[in-house]
């Protein structure tokens, strides 16, 4: 009886694939992390975006270049200095069928202002949202705000009445012992709806066929059906993409990329990443706390900073231990980053020996010890170049005690103020270098770890958060690097590449915030 | 015996307290759970607003106590990183575990029984000093290089095999079963095989000394004076007399099981309580890891408390006396 | 099982100069083999510093340049480095040695921590009886009931946030051997607890005990050598778990750190590199850690049989 089910079974599986063999595509994709939630505004996290980013829209979306074009809202402008107003989109259905309008908008951006959300940081100077009429809402700013535009793009819409009937007027609360109801379900208007949530384990999309945004934004995607599964292991998700058990593998450790590139039908695509890595220094204490060095810190002479950023062969570390898939760094934001430029970016040059010269003459002719702090789970091969890093400096005498830890408790001693020299990544999703000032640079700056505090740098940053004149404003953006970068207070190394693997047959496009868009995706 | 079995009851659930506080006191100290919940760009405020709310201010005795009363009604509270339920996490992921620990425990008896059998009646030949040695290999390497290796060959190189998952599963209520697909069963040979292979060794090379044992008592001697077949010695009586230990040790396997398919599924990304729970290490989810815990002492706990019975009732001259034996499996 | 009924037992030392233990060592060829591996890697890693070509430990000697250099017979390798580099440009065949040196020394320090701590409580337990044996056995069981490699990691986990930052690094290999060691003890304390309770009712302790010999001198100089032997072997085998353990608790990302690592960590870092072609960087690693754990088992194998007269 059973091998019966058990063949009726296979019978039915069977047909069902042969009927929809025609049109139907699935694109299968693996990736570290799986998504910890589907609630919209409760997790800042990418991997949770990313997911979130297939279901849900936002007024203003981001194209394959990360260039904004229009979401759910079809034009914006500024009204007044702090007031802006958004056009919406009409005859916009939601996938539970409900139309789409400014209530909607007015809803969203209030939960996501919230207590218990995770993305007010992202809209924190808007003081109100007002509905006009159905189709249009201002957002007004406690003062001008230019990149208000570049900062909503990560803000999703729900719809208002669903999220009322199922009691989700509020983002997930930890403390909370119940589920909310949209951690795991979804009323987007995005162009994929969810058709199944296992958390951890497998998440299945089908296309929105009647979304809004095919052939207004981009070309329809042929794939039918998204199905994700997380794979932690790294050399299991390398196993699974060689031996075509997914299509596609978001974060392919970068030794495995030859190897996936010289398997026949499966290819590699990399484009720069929007994300920095460096080294901090703390230099504002009087001592530092793991080191020999007694009475006096070693990092508030600008020469030892200098011999350290000398000491290190960025271009060692990029062939080798990177396999080429990086490009050192002369600053800490990438290219793609308002504010950056190409002359901003040149390195000191690599030179132990005078990097030598210069610890002498800063009175450690024998160098001295120190601990390094640095994730092991983060970064691409963040540990390796810490090792590195411990052996270039030890040629120069630095003897470093490499501290390499996960990062869940890393970045807590970076938050106890617990380090001395740490290795960090960042990131920057409004596209902006103010972001990088106000969290690294200022004093103030919450991710400031380095005492590093500089009375001009820090007017400059207020400066321009209000300042609408683009032009003025990329001249104080200027100045500001321009001091940031003298201080060597952070010693750059390199901006990530981003590499994707995936099968020929699948056309991807690559972006650098590292979060693919399966609308654009087209399959053989 | 009634009184034998409260005590032994009372003195399972001290224990169980006695897990319950060190799997709580302990992992309350691993990590900031605070840093895994909002994003990297969060503001200090946020943080220590969280960490109110999720009352990991409050002194260690008032969360402790929360923690007993909670556990007691399986409620271990909601993970930290996927906003749910502990226990219905578990629930969900209880299922992949308890099928890979029982292929493997019917793979690992089932071969390491006859093959223990046959070293220790023919222990002398060839073919059983060969299977002793490769047992000794097998013993001798550690399991994560084991499934490494089996994913190379079988998903890689040779693509007949899936290098992760449960495959196909199919729903029977909320039970996810995975034996009801061809698919299913091909995803569970290579885990299957490595988490049950330090196993097979050891019930292997632990019949062979119970066979030799038994095989040189005087029941066996007189067995043979009597002028009885060999087969008839080694089947009907040797291996009659090993087997009480090796229930024994059956049972505590499928314990030692469910703790090394942490690394087997890890390797193989079987989603089950084992990967939940090492994932909950990373992210230092403190409801999980302890829930876990709580919960793989709690079946331990059982399966020695039915031991113990079980010893009690075969020879209560034993007065619960079990055999070292028992002990070098955990 | 055999080893801790072993009632006709005497002690170790006699056992030792038991010209039936060395008979049976010279007539088994593969125990030789792997007596003589095993002693080659205790020489080694006894003097690494001396025999290894490069000290993988100090920093400023490792050349970033050099790394991922296949072995020197292969068509890409340099001659300076025999079985090739790993990703730090460090001596595969030196870390190899320096990596057996502290797999030995957490493994060898585990079993001895584990032993003393199994072994006293044990024949204390089975000796003294009652209340204390209740206890201590009880507690054994709960440790039972929690698996070592998870003991292991609730150890090292709360000894990593109790302990200062700074001291991490050159903690982390004795919160290792400690973790493991812990982790192991009822073992010991079963096999001598059992032991003892035999012993304990033999004539030659009875008369002991009515002519007033001190309990404590009792356990020392007649109960302990008797259960010597099958101490021995868990022993032994207890090492082979013991290194293993320590790889496994690496692969779960907390066993010793990288910049000083052991076989296990090394099999870690290598497991990266296994897809990219670079597989002498895992493959050595592995072949050191079953070669060396596996002699080891063999010894114990040897020794168990040995030890117990009746099976051969």
């Amino acid at each position: 009886m059973k091998t019966l089910a058990y063949a009726l079974g296979i019978g039915v599986a069977l047909a069902t694939a042969v009927s929809g063999a025609a049109d139907a595509k699935t694109l299968r994709w693996a990736s570290q992390g799986d998504a910890l939630t589907l609630d919209p505004h409760a997790q800042n996290e990418g991997p949770t975006s990313t997911m979130n980013s297939q279901i849900y829209d936002a007024l203003i979306l981001r194209d394959k270049d990360l260039k904004k074009i229009p979401g759910l809202a079809v034009s914006w402008a500024p009204v007044e200095p702090t007031v802006w107003e958004f056009k919406l989109r009409e005859g916009v259905t939601f996938h539970g069928g409900q139309p789409f309008n400014a209530d909607d908008v007015v809803f969203s951006f209030e939960r996501a202002l919230s207590e218990t959300s995770d993305f007010k940081n992202y809209i924190n100077s808007v003081s109100e949202i007002r509905k006009v009429d159905d189709y249009t809402v201002q957002i007004v700013t406690d003062g001008p705000n230019p990149i208000l535009p570049d900062q909503i793009t990560s803000i999703r819409i729900m719809d208002q009445e669903w999220s009322q009937e199922h009691g989700v007027e509020k983002p997930q609360d930890y403390a909370g012992e119940q589920e909310t109801y949209a951690v795991r379900n979804t009323n987007g208007t995005g162009p994929f709806i969810l058709e199944k949530r296992d958390p951890g384990i497998e998440t299945v999309l089908k296309v929105n066929d009647g979304w809004w945004g095919w052939d207004v934004t981009d070309a329809k995607t042929n794939v039918t059906e998204v199905v994700y599964k997380p794979i932690a292991n790294p050399a299991t998700r390398v196993a699974a993409l060689l031996s075509r058990e997914v299509d596609f593998v978001l974060d392919p450790p970068l030794q495995d990329l030859k190897r996936i590139e010289s398997t026949p039908n499966l290819k590699v695509q990399q484009i720069n990443q929007i994300r920095t890595i460096f080294f901090g220094l703390d230099l504002g204490r009087d001592e530092l706390r793991n080191s020999d060095v007694t009475g006096k810190n070693p990092f508030q002479d600008p020469k030892v900073r200098e011999a350290m950023y000398r000491a290190i062969d960025i271009e060692t570390i990029q062939r080798k231990t990177m396999r080429g898939l990086s490009f050192p760094a002369g600053i800490i934001t990438s290219p793609g980053v308002n504010g950056y430029t190409e002359a901003l970016d040149e390195r000191m040059a690599f030179d132990p020996d005078q990097a030598k010269a210069l610890l002498a003459e800063a009175g450690y002719p024998d160098g001295f010890g120190v601990q390094l702090d640095c994730p092991n789970d983060r970064y691409n091969n963040d540990e390796a170049i810490c090792q590195a890093t411990v052996g270039m400096l030890a040629k120069i005498g630095i003897k470093v005690n490499l501290n390499a830890t996960p990062k869940s408790i890393h970045f807590k001693s970076l938050q106890n103020k617990e380090s001395d020299f740490y290795m960090l990544g960042w990131g920057v999703p409004t596209l902006d270098s103010h972001y990088v000032f106000s969290y690294l640079a200022a004093s103030e700056g919450s991710w400031n770890f380095t005492g590093f505090s500089d009375a001009r740098l820090d007017e400059l940053t207020k400066a321009m958060e209000v300042e609408t004149d683009a032009a003025k404003r990329d001249a104080m953006i200027a100045e500001a690097w321009d001091i940031l970068k003298a201080s060597n207070a952070y010693l750059p190394l390199h901006h990530q590449v981003i590499a994707w693997g995936m099968s020929d047959g699948l056309e991807l496009p690559i972006v650098p915030n590292d979060s693919p868009s399966f609308r654009m995706a087209q399959m053989r | 015996m009634v009184s034998f079995l409260i005590r032994r009851v009372v003195q399972a659930i001290l224990v169980m307290l006695a897990v319950a506080f060190l799997s709580f006191s302990m992992f309350n100290y691993a990590g900031d759970p605070v840093n895994n919940m909002v994003g990297q760009e969060a503001s200090r405020e946020d943080r220590a607003e969280l960490r109110e709310r999720l009352g990991l201010n409050d002194p260690f005795p008032v969360q402790f106590a929360r923690f007993v009363g909670n556990a007691i009604q399986g409620n271990f509270g909601i993970s930290y990183q996927l906003q749910r339920p502990v226990a219905d996490l578990i629930a969900e992921r209880m299922p992949a575990t308890l099928e890979l620990v029982l292929v493997s425990a019917i793979l690992a008896l089932s071969t390491g029984i006859p093959l223990g059998v046959y070293c220790g009646i023919a222990r002398h030949s060839w073919l059983s000093r060969f299977f002793l040695t490769i047992s000794l290999v097998g013993v001798s390497l550690p399991t994560f290089v084991i499934g490494i290796f089996l994913i190379y060959i079988f998903a890689v190189t040779l693509g007949v095999l899936p290098s992760f998952g449960r495959g196909g599963v199919v729903e029977l209520g909320w039970w996810k079963t995975s034996f009801l697909t061809a698919d299913g069963w091909r995803s569970l040979i290579m885990p299957a095989i490595t988490l049950s292979l330090f196993q097979t060794t050891l019930i292997m090379r632990l019949v062979r000394a119970e066979m030799l044992e038994v095989m040189r008592t005087d029941y066996i001697k007189f067995a043979r004076a009597r002028g009885l077949s060999n087969r008839a010695i080694n089947f009907g009586h040797a291996l009659k007399n090993t087997l009480v230990p090796v229930i024994t040790i059956a049972g505590l396997n499928i314990g030692a099981l469910i703790a090394f398919s942490i690394i087997t599924e890890t390797v193989f990304q079987w989603p089950g309580m084992g990967l939940l729970f090492i994932q909950a290490v990373s992210f230092a989810d403190v409801p999980i890891m302890s829930g876990y815990l709580v919960l793989v002492a709690l079946v331990f706990v059982t399966i020695n408390l039915i031991v113990d019975l079980l010893y009690y009732a075969v020879d209560p001259r034993l007065k619960v006396d079990r055999g070292t034996s028992a002990g070098r499996i955990a | 099982m055999s080893i801790d009924s072993d009632s006709g037992a005497k002690g170790l030392l006699g056992r030792a100069l038991d010209s039936d233990l060395w008979f049976s060592f010279t007539r088994s060829p593969v125990v030789m083999v792997a007596a003589v591996v095993t002693l080659l890697y205790f020489l080694a890693a006894i003097f690494a510093p001396l025999v290894a070509p490069q000290n993988p430990f100090d920093p400023a000697s490792l050349s970033l340049g050099d790394s991922f250099t296949a072995p020197a017979w292969t068509e890409y390798g340099m001659p300076e480095y025999l079985l090739g580099t790993d990703d730090q440009g460090r001596d595969i065949l030196s870390t190899l040695i320096y990596g057996a040196r502290i797999s030995l020394l957490v493994g060898f320090a585990a079993v001895i921590l584990s032993a003393v701590i199994g072994i006293s409580l044990g024949v204390t337990a089975g000796y003294v009886g009652g209340g204390f044996e209740s206890v201590v056995m009880r507690v054994a069981d709960v440790q039972l009931t929690v698996p070592g490699i998870l003991v292991a990691l609730m150890i090292d986990g709360v000894a990593r946030t109790a302990m200062p930052r700074e001291l991490h690094d050159q903690i982390a290999i004795y919160v290792v051997i400690f973790a493991i060691g812990v982790s192991d003890w009822p073992q010991y304390a079963r096999v001598t607890r059992g032991a003892t309770m035999v012993e304990k009712s033999r004539e030659y302790v009875q008369a002991a005990k009515v002519i007033g010999i001190h309990p404590l001198l009792i356990m020392l100089r007649h109960i302990l050598p008797n259960v010597m032997g099958p101490v021995l072997v868990l022993a032994t085998i207890g090492l082979a778990l013991a290194i293993i353990a320590e790889a496994t608790l690496s692969f779960l990302g907390v066993g010793v750190p990288p910049t000083t690592p052991s076989l296990g960590t090394l099999i870690r870092v290598g497991n990266n590199f296994l897809f990219s072609g670079e597989w002498w960087i895992t493959f050595f690693p592995c072949l050191a850690l079953i070669g060396l754990v596996l002699s080891v088992n063999l010894l114990g194998d040897w020794l168990r049989d040995a030890l117990n007269p009746r099976l051969r």
